[in-house]
């Protein structure tokens, strides 16, 4: 299929033949790829209709972490596109048998596939099979490192409903220290002109932040009344040994956001969690189904920001 | 009778205090003499432009045999070792089953005897099945041959069970050579813990969990007297501590890994299992610390810290791979480039925390060039420029961060009682 006309301007405009992590683009490469998902998103209306641009290509899901909506967004994404789409997990893998990581990859790519998709509990996976394969890799969230499509998705839908980033001040709260959505919105964000405010217990959030420009904050209240944007993230207990503080009853104290601390932010905060949230610790449902939250855009957005990246990688790059 | 004169090397020795340039006579496997002229019965080996120091000596090699062979042998390890220059190498054990009985003390020394390469001295457990809760026979194991004892990576973590053993091997004069390291400070890191943990993501191991189980050993030490060596070190706290502890004459010692010297953490950005190490690599501030602790005799040997692994081992997950890499042909050429190139140190420094020290540390009468001493030689070219090939390496792993990096001086010839074991092949 020829490439339609709404896609025309951002032809070979796309050089990197990998997505590992925001920290690692430009600005421009930045933009290009919100520009692209949101081309996807006018013209396919909501990217309902499917496009044949990507037809006769492959995309693998090697997901070892469990996920349904990361997952489902790309296989809808690549299926949207024409693409065939293979899923595979760990479990059924030859990894359960002995198996390297690698060898295993290997043994997928020889399959002519053109675009891996790999979540993975440990940062850097994507970034070592990239190394080692001939395919595109999209990094889906490799441990606390990075998760490019999500800070991506974020970014979109703060640039839907606030325009410009330039000067906005963008609040990242919860637990930064194992978060990968926050590392790449920090980078994200940041490259395009927005502040970032990192809040959450000093055992969570980290001052050495402060040394990559990012504000750091242990007191909600404090910084509420300055934030455009809340992001709440969702504490990972998963990935802690002892708990970074006393109680989930203390947390929510603290730094869940509920009507009461509504009333101290701007009236126009726009709240966003990247999900799966934790109703009555990081959110209050009155505030996660209120008028201010954009959690369900966050995830509709998702699926043409996969779609820009999947086409951009393939058929858009340039030669 | 064979006699072999070294020739117009410069001779380093700091058991003597020598620093010359003169020729160095070897006969019946011992040092006969020094500043000898050529006689028409020796065979010469000529040494102009190289460095002629006693054989060099690394007390920290992990040993692999018995259980993982796949990673190390006794034999590779010990021809690897005369690869890097090293004439002797402590065998520290990171075995299945640990050495932590006669028979495998004996073993070790059996296969050793039968490589036929470098000396290689057993280290011992300290605690039986390396398990950190009862001591090991430490009399029998002294006897069947075990020079020093150590659980090697595993820290001594109960404190009780340090204390007993720094008592008891003071009997056999033998020292405890302990990785301090606090388990729970930096459980499942995989780095070094600072800013640029934060933004990979990766597990922090913080410096603290070194300083405070250092600044413990070394209080235990004082206490009973013993003789403690504190493996791999690499931060600065811990290097203030030592010093400290040196003021007043504590009978600890401290070595570093030649690793430490050449890359900071910042290395980690590219995820590579080859650079999971531990202790970890360090940011630089450490690295200064580190060096100056060098320099004022804070730290007194540096070690390969050799950790072979098989490739298939880290062919895997930076949190699934296993630390260490292998380090015994690397470990001069990195000290050489990063240190004395640098212009941080001196030749003579390095020879002294190379080869002097560590069998003062080993209390096993090396490192020295003294007529009637073993003729353990290395002759180091100081000025070779040489890539890190790892498929060349002798070890049975390649597990090396270092592979196509271009290094400056090596060792060009290893001689072990009075015997070339090694040369270096340029072609």
């Amino acid at each position: 299929m020829e490439t339609p006309g709404f896609l025309e301007p951002f032809v070979g405009r796309w050089t990197k033949r990998h997505l590992l992590d925001l920290e690692s683009l430009t600005s421009d490469e930045i933009n290009l790829l919100l520009d692209v998902a949101q081309a996807f998103k006018e013209s396919t209306q909501d990217c309902r209709h499917k496009l044949p641009l990507l037809t006769g290509r492959t995309s693998v899901n090697l997901f070892f972490e469990d996920s349904t909506r990361t997952r489902t967004s790309f296989s809808l994404a690549a299926r949207r596109l024409g693409a065939d789409v293979i899923e595979f997990s760990a479990s059924s893998s030859s990894l359960s048998k002995g198996e390297t990581l690698l060898d295993t990859a290997k043994t997928i790519q020889s399959m002519c596939i053109d675009t891996l998709v790999c979540r993975h509990k440990a940062p850097g996976t994507p970034q070592m099979l990239a190394e080692n394969l001939d395919v595109s890799v999209i990094n889906a969230g490799d441990g606390p490192h990075e998760h490019p499509t999500q800070g991506l998705l974020d970014i979109l839908t703060i640039r839907q409903h606030r325009g410009d980033l330039s000067g906005k001040t963008v609040a990242l709260v919860g637990d930064i220290a194992h978060s990968r959505t926050a590392r790449s919105n920090i980078w994200g964000l940041q490259k395009l002109g927005a502040k970032v405010i990192v809040c959450g217990p000093s055992t969570l959030v980290s001052r050495r932040w402060e040394e990559y420009g990012v504000e750091v904050s242990h007191d909600l209240d404090a910084i509420l009344p300055r934030c455009d944007v809340l992001n709440l993230l969702r504490i990972q207990f998963e990935r802690q040994y002892t708990r970074p503080f006393p109680s989930v009853r203390e947390y929510a104290l603290l730094y869940a956001m509920d009507q009461k601390r509504m009333q101290r932010a701007k009236p126009d905060i726009l709240i966003m969690a990247p999900g799966p949230i934790n109703r009555g610790v990081e959110i209050t449902p009155e505030v996660a189904d209120g008028e201010h939250s954009v959690i369900l855009h966050q995830v509709n957005n998702g699926l043409a920001v996969r779609m820009a990246a999947m086409w951009l990688l393939s058929a858009g790059r340039a030669s | 009778m064979l006699k072999t004169l070294i020739q117009n090397g410069r001779v380093i020795d700091p058991s003597q205090n020598i620093d010359r340039v003169t020729n160095l006579l070897i006969e019946e496997g011992r040092i006969a003499a020094i500043d000898v002229e050529p006689q028409s019965d020796m065979k010469v080996i000529d040494a102009t432009g190289k460095l002629v120091v006693p054989g060099l000596i690394d007390l920290h090699v992990q040993i692999r045999e018995p259980g993982f062979e796949e990673d190390e042998t006794i034999e590779s390890a010990a021809y690897a070792a005369l690869a890097g220059g090293f004439t002797s190498i402590a065998a520290i054990s990171e075995t299945n089953p640990p050495v932590d009985s006669a028979a495998a003390v004996t073993y070790l020394g059996r296969q050793a005897s039968e490589a036929d390469h470098c000396n290689v001295f057993p280290v011992a457990c300290v605690s039986s099945g390396r398990q950190g809760e009862e001591m090991a026979e430490i009399g029998i194991l002294h006897n069947a041959g075990a020079i020093a004892f150590s659980d090697g990576q595993r820290p001594v973590s109960n404190p009780e069970l340090l204390r007993r053993a720094l008592e008891y091997t003071l009997m056999f004069g033998r020292p405890v050579l302990n990785r301090p390291e606090m388990v729970e400070l930096s459980r499942d890191g995989v780095m070094h813990d600072g800013s640029v943990s934060t933004v990979l993501g990766l597990a922090p191991m913080p410096a603290e969990a070194e300083d405070v189980m250092a600044a413990r050993d070394i209080r235990i030490c004082e206490a009973t007297g013993g003789k403690l060596h504190l493996l791999a070190i690499s931060c600065s706290g811990t290097v203030d501590i030592l010093r400290r502890a040196k003021d007043r004459n504590v009978g600890v010692t401290a070595s570093i890994c030649a690793y430490q010297f050449a890359l900071t953490d910042l290395a980690m950005r590219g995820f590579h299992t080859s650079l999971k190490l531990n202790p970890p690599l360090r940011s630089q501030d450490h690295i200064d610390a580190c060096i100056a602790g060098l320099k004022d005799g804070t730290i007194d040997v540096i070690a390969s810290g050799h950790a072979p692994r098989s490739s298939e081992k880290k062919m895997c997950a930076i949190t699934e791979a296993p630390f260490g890499m292998v380090g015994l042909e690397t470990a001069l050429g990195l000290v050489s480039t990063h240190l004395v190139h640098a212009g941080h140190v001196d030749w003579p420094t390095i020879i002294r925390a190379m080869s002097t020290n560590v069998a003062q540390v080993l209390g096993v009468e090396k490192g020295t060039l003294k007529p009637g001493a073993d003729a353990d030689v290395t002759i180091i070219d100081p000025d070779a420029n040489w890539t890190v090939d790892t498929s060349n390496f002798r070890s049975k792993s390649f597990n090396s961060p270092f592979g196509g990096v271009q290094l400056t001086g090596r060792a060009v010839e290893t001689i072990v009682g009075g015997l070339t074991k090694f040369r270096y092949d340029e072609s």
